[in-house]
């Protein structure tokens, strides 16, 4: 796969940043004319992404996360990093509705949104080391 | 995140206008309920016309929400969610304890 165009950025794991992650991601890819719900797709599934790596990944500390963004001539690829606990089990935690949180009112949906508007999710992860969700959104014609 | 709310013929108006993610949720959950106990009323409905973003981090605030409602026998419903909104409440499913009404 050769990339036209790519970025990356780092920020620290506040709940504050993630506006401006999804805000970053979503210009970055202005210059693709996107539809507005191809673009609000990716700034949920950015959002959720995030959102896992502040609550879960990094719970009560503080830690960097990463994405990177690239673009070929078929699709973007996106990639949200962090170096947080990791997942014990993936496949269990992708399953709608399941959290470890649920007592704080966490609805367990967000691997269900990352997958349901995104055309591919993968996640990888190792406990103890942190955690990489790749989001990838072809480019329709 | 900006919530305006009125109560008119029993029923407790609340529009919400901004974005409602991890970030804008404790302000959320504690304007609601102390919106909530302030007021008085039968039903709740949350006007979204202005809600520009939300993520599944909503959906918890507003599940939560319900349950504290359900408690008291009221009952929530959605109004004017925008198409991505609109999305990710089907996929949750929310709309069969929180109906959508025009």
């Amino acid at each position: 796969m050769s990339y036209k165009n790519e970025m990356m950025l780092q920020f620290t794991s506040l709940i504050e940043n993630e506006g401006f992650a999804r805000l970053a991601v979503a210009s970055f890819c202005a210059h693709l004319a996107l539809n507005i719900e191809d673009i609000n797709d990716i700034k949920t599934a950015v959002s959720e992404a995030v959102t896992n790596a502040i609550v879960h990944g990094y719970c009560e500390t503080e830690g960097l996360i990463s994405i990177s963004v690239k673009i070929s001539n078929e699709q973007i690829t996106i990639i949200v990093s962090d170096n947080g606990v990791g997942i014990p089990d993936i496949h269990k935690a992708i399953q709608p509705f399941y959290t470890t949180k649920a007592d704080m009112e966490r609805s367990g949906m967000g691997f269900t949104v990352m997958e349901g508007f995104m055309d591919e999710m993968n996640v990888s992860s190792k406990v103890g080391d942190g955690t990489t969700v790749t989001l990838i959104k072809y480019i329709k014609k | 995140m900006d919530i305006k709310s009125k109560v008119v013929d029993n029923v407790l108006y609340i529009m919400l206008k901004g974005e409602l993610d991890e970030c804008t949720a404790s302000f959320t959950r504690n304007y609601l309920d102390e919106c909530f106990l302030n007021s008085s009323f039968s039903n709740v409905v949350l006007e979204l016309s202005e809600l520009d973003f939300m993520d599944s981090t909503g959906i918890g605030v507003l599940l939560g929400r319900y349950k504290k409602l359900k408690s008291k026998n009221k009952s929530i419903y959605i109004s004017n969610p925008s198409a991505t909104i609109e999305k990710i409440f089907k996929m949750s499913g929310i709309y069969t304890i929180m109906p959508k009404i025009s």
